[in-house]
């Protein structure tokens, strides 16, 4: 069976479904963080004046700017992905989602190094309630970039980039919504910067 | 975003992704140097969050498109606020009752 309008848009909504799909799903994920940033300010505010930024201080900000600079180009590089399949330039898509890709290696390799630095110093979630929601919220976000990564891994190799030869304008708008994606995993990570690491 | 565009369009969109990139670029530099300014705890949260609030607006205006996004997703969007700041809120109101036991 055909899924409709996911080519054209519906004349209803002006959009295609995978689009409205897409930005429901998002609001749902605005829930999720939300409820997380929501507890973190709770537990925030019932912790010991001072305790959340001596914790804090245990994280690396040089690797956290350094990770926040890797998502952006990441993000950069997928919206540049796109626009050249809007180009028809197939050889530059491959190369933006590569680099996409590689960007997002590297932020989870930072964030390896990261999270075994605090437990060689026997600092893990159970260690205080900052670093219970740092890990969650951190753990989280981890996991969304690992999703995204296994979408990019199909839509780059040629199993998935095979629908370019034959319906490429369905190909052109699947990587817009999984840019969607991952621009919002990007904008988590915007306000997961200095609500963990500097304040 | 239509999925309609031009060659010249996309070359255009495509300037002021560099531009935006640019400015998150040098928005996270200015985040992580705002947390050395020595204010208080209050100000450097509010500054922190300005901040983080412009960059997320780049993001979702330019990368997501949202500036030139039909109004069935902005409307979404703002009805996930709503419930995002009633989400919020609620434990607020159980918090204060708290302090007043």
């Amino acid at each position: 069976m055909e899924v409709p309008y996911i080519i054209k848009e519906r004349e209803d909504t002006g959009l295609i479904n995978s689009k409205l799909g897409i930005w429901i799903f998002l609001a749902s994920e605005i829930m999720l963080f939300g409820g997380l940033f929501s507890a973190y300010i709770f537990l925030r505010l019932a912790a010991p004046p001072g305790d959340f930024a001596r914790w804090a201080s245990e994280l690396s900000v040089p690797l956290a700017t350094v990770n926040t600079l890797v998502l952006i180009s990441s993000s950069v590089s997928m919206v540049m992905a796109w626009a050249s399949l809007k180009l028809k330039d197939v050889s530059k898509y491959k190369m933006y989602m590569g680099i996409t890709l590689l960007c997002s290696l590297i932020f989870l390799i930072i964030k390896y190094f990261e999270y075994t630095a605090k437990f060689s110093h026997h600092i893990y979630p159970s260690s205080s309630t900052f670093m219970a929601i740092y890990f969650t919220l951190t753990g989280l976000h981890g996991i969304h970039i690992i999703g995204g990564m296994i979408v990019m891994i199909y839509f780059w190799l040629p199993i998935g980039n095979k629908m370019w030869e034959t319906q490429p304008e369905l190909f052109t708008n699947r990587v817009e919504v999984l840019g969607l994606y991952w621009h919002f995993v990007d904008l988590v990570w915007i306000f997961l910067f200095p609500v963990l690491y500097l304040l | 975003m239509s999925s309609e565009h031009s060659t010249e369009s996309i070359q255009e969109h495509i300037r002021v992704y560099l531009m935006v990139f640019g400015a998150l670029a040098v928005l996270t530099v200015v985040t992580v140097l705002a947390s050395y300014l020595d204010v208080s705890t209050s100000e450097g949260i509010f500054l922190a969050l300005i901040i983080a609030s412009v960059k997320a607006s780049l993001v979702a205006g330019y990368f997501m498109h949202l500036i030139s996004e039909k109004n069935t997703i902005i409307w979404i969007l703002m009805l996930t606020v709503l419930f995002f700041f009633v989400m919020l809120f609620l434990p607020l109101i159980s918090y204060t009752d708290q302090v007043h036991i």
